[in-house]
């Protein structure tokens, strides 16, 4: 964390919900640092073949524009209404009853007026109206129109990015007006223009090059799981051996590179390692990874939905070439946003697959029928409730649990019960948050959609602050002192947003909860948990 | 669009709903405008307590007054603008020339949808006159 | 802030005024002439937008899923929240137009002393618009009795429901409550002052506020205030009304005189009306249409098990498996990776630097 981001005091001193004197037409936006995220490198932009690559930076007065942008940004509006009833409706429909005012994270932890749900939303609509509407053209700002200057052009940029697409104003709008949708549709026509952030296009660049947001080679991925399988092995004497590639294999498991590459998320890969091995053991399971479609995260989501389609292809793609019978996702957020709402319709039918059928229970996920992936959750909520692992969850009696609900399997697909059967089954003690912060009211971490980057930690650390506090409650009520989560960017921005908040407490994936727990034929016995830190009742136990 | 059959449908519905009373109305003949009848008492009086402007829209209002005057204050006097004196009561006053309450009261009312309870208590022809 | 809804009152005021002194004039362009058009621009005005959405696809499923996905069978689903049949999805559309479910669920955030916040259920938005939009319901289906006639049984059932509560006063100063009290053109007036009044007072909302959103409320405000008016205080001539009223809906209007006696108020009234119905399909007021089209709430949330097409899906660039092992074949068969195709044998091509030798 930099030095220039506020205390945690200070951060929650600065929080202001008073609204300014002056309108928000009237308020000029003020691209402040620690709120925002570079400008796009222009060889990523240019790697991509995505429009006006160049090195510009949002502080400057000159944003090295295509001189006609104006125009593009009508046009790209046009079009997009014309593709996408969705924003058609939200921007006809709007009330502004207020209803989704607070239900933002980064209104509630900024204050910012323009954070509201509505406003971000506003922001677009007032073009809208000046564009394409009637109204709008006659009464201009009485009928809430504007025409599009620069300023207002900084202003889209600025809040665009100020939103991560975590759907929560959309639960409780009584028209359902997602803001993700419109944040979604105005960051595919900033990039039209070129405007995009380093910590979204890099990523994307790479993901689309080696297969992976990390840039991570085939031989470097290989590499880097063999040192868990070290790892593995000097914790549990267990050799543990991926297999990479497989043609012929049952399943092909993509999860996303995050877990291969930081702590904590390493450990949840290692989870996945052990669970594999132990079911390949006992029951013959025939799993294998991809070192191309290596990725299961999409940051082209947050570039656009044509991005989001090309890095997608590579899932099914790799599935047909290594002839599996379906496919297994790990665990992540966007990343089942995009499985669950957008892969089928975008890259299938993959009809090359089968219906998943888990081969040990027998249990045919018929939720999966048509898309052919299923979550881990899923599948390893359906082996413990046959009975097919041994577990010992008194390995996790030291973790006190609560459960972070991430919001696109939340309120994207609607997973919820699978996760906390899971972790039930694994763990000993396990407490909720407070009702109105979990599930479909889940909080976001504050860094999704591509917003977990170094320099916009301020605004990271705001927009994590309604999650932390609901961890806070149930750490000094029930001392909970390990948040699980099933989403790779909570395991990269909670560990962060944690430090700074609530700083006794933990993040970990559900399936490192679950390899701690999952008792290995012939395995030795077992003083650490996967992190090296001592088993309950192990602390005395001697090293080595 | 397959949906746009439903769309579509929606929008016959509503708009079928909307335009119900004029398509109703096409089909069934309306009944036409009531015509009040004036008894010949009436018609002699040339005008009632007040000027009949004021007795068409405001007359419920009147009684509503006379009924609290008697019942509760025991005035049973009106005088009205003109200076002219009458007998505050519905049966003695009102019906002694509006004896017709069948072609008089009932034709506006039914006809404005109005159900007053004067005749909750008060029976409608109390001289039993034509 | 001021500025919008001083001019929507402004605006409506100065309505008011056309209508009082253009009725005086021309009350048949103001009771016949008016009225038909605004009728006319609201049905094709309607029509259009809601076509007009209805020519955009929807490219994706993006249902808002509120509850547990169906799942394994032993975990219970959340059938109206996370619908996966068309009976879950109809059972939470009806849920969403007839109760506002969405809009119950509302929070109201606040942070307390000592730093912890709390979401606790905000339920008066949601009475308010409830209460709002079932009077204007009930308002408007009572009124019908202004273009039938026999007026029919099950509108004398609603006007005997409406006015059941039967109260009245009276003082030397002011009489109230004869004809009978309509409770719903109260409810109506109260809940749009306070739908107002929470625009002005809840600072959020005043800030979000456009003069969009306050000229329907005062309009409404206005169209509930003259008819309670002219049902209580100022009486009409109501006959003389009804006979307008049905020269319209039978067509016969435009060959006719407007009767004598109708109070300008009426044509206040009726002006009022004839304007929301124009303004209805150029503004928000069409959330009417919307709320049924809304992708995140008419659509199942099972889109991992059916799929749903976009009909336009464009062919996009993808760097292809084999593109991929093009790049990187050497290093994948020094890690023991498998490749798909083996390089050829070197060609014994004298390399660069033996060239030199």
């Amino acid at each position: 964390m930099s030095d220039e981001t506020p205390k945690p005091d200070e951060l929650f001193g600065k929080i202001d919900y008073r609204t300014p004197a002056k309108g928000w037409m009237d308020t000029p936006v003020n691209i402040r640092k620690g709120m925002y995220c570079y400008a796009s490198n222009p060889k990523s932009v240019k790697n991509l073949g995505l429009p006006n690559a160049r090195a510009w930076n949002p502080l400057e007065d000159d944003w090295k524009l295509p001189e006609n942008w104006q125009q593009i940004l009508h046009e790209g509006f046009k079009e997009r209404l014309d593709k996408f009833r969705s924003i058609k409706i939200f921007m006809d429909i709007c009330v502004r009853c207020g209803a989704c005012a607070d239900k933002c994270h980064f209104f509630i932890g900024t204050g910012d007026p323009k954070n509201m749900p509505v406003l971000r939303a506003e922001l677009l609509r007032s073009i809208y109206r000046n564009d394409f509407t009637p109204t709008g053209k006659i009464f201009g700002r009485l009928a809430g129109a504007r025409p599009m200057t620069l300023e207002v052009l900084k202003e889209w940029w600025y809040y665009l990015f100020q939103c991560s697409e975590c759907r929560r104003c959309s639960v409780y709008c009584p028209y359902g007006i997602d803001t993700a949708e419109i944040t979604i549709f105005g960051r595919e026509l900033l990039n039209l223009i070129g405007l995009n952030i380093d910590w979204i296009a890099t990523p994307v660049s790479n993901c689309y090059n080696t297969g992976n947001h990390l840039g991570i080679q085939p031989h470097a991925f290989k590499d880097m799981l063999n040192f868990f399988v070290e790892d593995i092995e000097e914790i549990t004497g267990i050799h543990v051996e991926p297999q990479y590639n497989k043609k012929g294999a049952d399943i092909l498991f993509i999860t996303p590179s995050g877990d291969v590459f930081a702590d904590p998320g390493t450990y949840t890969c290692m989870g996945y390692m052990l669970l594999f091995h132990y079911l390949k053991e006992k029951y013959g399971l025939d799993v294998t990874w991809s070192t191309y479609a290596s990725e299961g995260g999409n940051f082209g989501f947050f570039t656009s939905h044509e991005t989001m389609k090309r890095l997608n292809a590579k899932m099914y793609n790799e599935a047909r070439r290594l002839g599996v019978k379906w496919i297994l996702g790990g665990e992540c957020g966007h990343m089942w946003r995009v499985i669950s709402q957008y892969m089928d319709t975008m890259n299938g039918p993959a009809d090359f697959l089968e219906t998943p059928v888990n081969p040990i229970t027998g249990t045919r996920f018929e939720n999966a029928a048509s898309t052919k992936m299923v979550h881990i959750a899923e599948f390893t909520a359906d082996l413990i409730r046959h009975g097919k692992l041994e577990l010992d969850p008194g390995r996790n009696d030291n973790k006190i649990i609560s459960f972070h609900d991430s919001c696109n399997p939340s309120r994207g697909m609607g997973m919820f019960d699978e996760p906390r059967y899971v972790i039930k089954n694994v763990a000993n003690n396990f407490y909720d948050m407070p009702a109105n912060t979990i599930r479909e009211q889940t909080f976001c971490c504050g860094s999704g959609s591509g917003l977990n980057a170094g320099e916009d930690m301020e605004l990271r650390m705001a927009g994590g602050l309604p999650r932390a506090n609901a961890v806070k409650h149930v750490h000094e009520t029930y001392g909970v002192n390990m948040l699980a989560c099933v989403c790779a960017i909570d395991r990269a921005a909670l560990p962060t947003s944690m430090e700074y908040w609530v700083p006794d407490v933990d993040v970990t994936g559900v399936h490192e909860l679950v390899a701690n727990a999952l008792i290995l034929p012939g395995e030795q016995d077992r003083t650490t948990d996967l992190r090296g830190e001592p088993l309950p009742g192990m602390e005395d136990a001697d090293e080595g | 669009m397959k949906d746009k059959k439903w769309i579509v449908l929606g929008l016959v519905v509503f708009f079928g709903l909307l335009l119900f009373p004029l398509a109703w109305n096409m089909l069934v003949k309306a009944a036409p405008a009531p015509e009040v009848v004036l008894t010949k008492k009436a018609k002699a009086a040339k005008q009632c307590v007040m000027p009949k402007e004021y007795m068409t829209s405001e007359h419920m209002q009147l009684l509503d007054l006379w009924r609290h005057s008697v019942v509760r204050n025991a005035k049973r006097e009106y005088v009205n603008p003109e200076g002219k004196k009458f007998d505050m009561s519905l049966s003695n006053t009102c019906l002694d020339c509006h004896s017709n309450k069948e072609q008089f009261c009932d034709r506006c009312h039914n006809y404005a949808s109005v159900r007053p309870y004067c005749w909750d208590c008060h029976i409608d022809n109390p001289k039993g006159e034509e | 802030m001021n500025k919008y809804y001083m001019s929507s009152l402004l605006a409506v005021f100065a309505l008011a005024a056309v209508a009082y002194f253009g009725s005086m004039g021309l009350p048949w362009l103001f009771g016949i002439l008016l009225p038909y058009a605004a009728v006319v621009v609201f049905v094709l005005g309607f029509a259009r937008k809601v076509m007009g959405w209805a020519r955009s696809p929807v490219p994706f499923r993006i249902t808002t899923t509120s509850g547990q996905q169906q799942s394994l069978p032993w975990i219970q689903q959340a059938r109206i929240d996370n619908p996966s049949s068309t009976v879950g999805v109809i059972v939470r559309m009806a849920l969403e137009v007839l109760t506002f479910r969405s809009l119950f669920r509302n929070t109201r955030m606040k942070l307390h002393d000592g730093g912890k916040f709390s979401y606790n259920l905000e339920i008066f938005l949601w009475v308010g618009a409830l209460a709002f939009h079932y009077a204007f319901l009930t308002t408007l289906v009572r009124h019908t009795r202004f273009f039938f006639e026999p007026t029919p049984l099950c509108i004398q059932f609603l006007e005997n429901a409406d006015s059941f509560f039967r109260f009245e006063i009276i003082y030397d100063f002011i009489q109230f409550g004869l004809p009978g009290i309509y409770v719903s053109g109260l409810v109506l007036f109260a809940a749009a002052v306070y739908l107002f009044l929470r625009r002005l007072f809840v600072s959020n909302v005043r800030y979000i506020s456009l003069a969009s959103d306050y000229f329907p409320l005062f309009l409404i405000i206005g169209i509930a205030f003259t008819g309670i008016l002219m049902r209580y205080f100022t009486k009409v001539d109501i006959t003389a009304i009804k006979e307008l009223t049905m020269g319209l809906i039978t067509l016969k209007a435009l060959t006719f005189q407007v009767p004598e006696g109708i109070s300008a108020l009426f044509y206040i009234h009726l002006f009022f009306v004839s304007v929301l119905l124009v303004y209805f399909p150029f503004s928000k007021l069409m959330h009417m249409g919307g709320v049924f089209l809304s992708p995140t709430r008419n659509m199942t949330g099972n889109t991992r098990q059916v799929r749903h097409t976009n009909p336009w899906n464009p062919p996009v660039k993808v760097h292809t498996y084999e593109a991929y092992e093009d790049e990187y074949r050497e290093k994948m068969i020094e890690a023991g990776l498998p490749v798909e195709k083996m390089p050829e044998p070197k060609v014994e091509k004298p390399t660069e630097e033996e060239k030199k030798e």
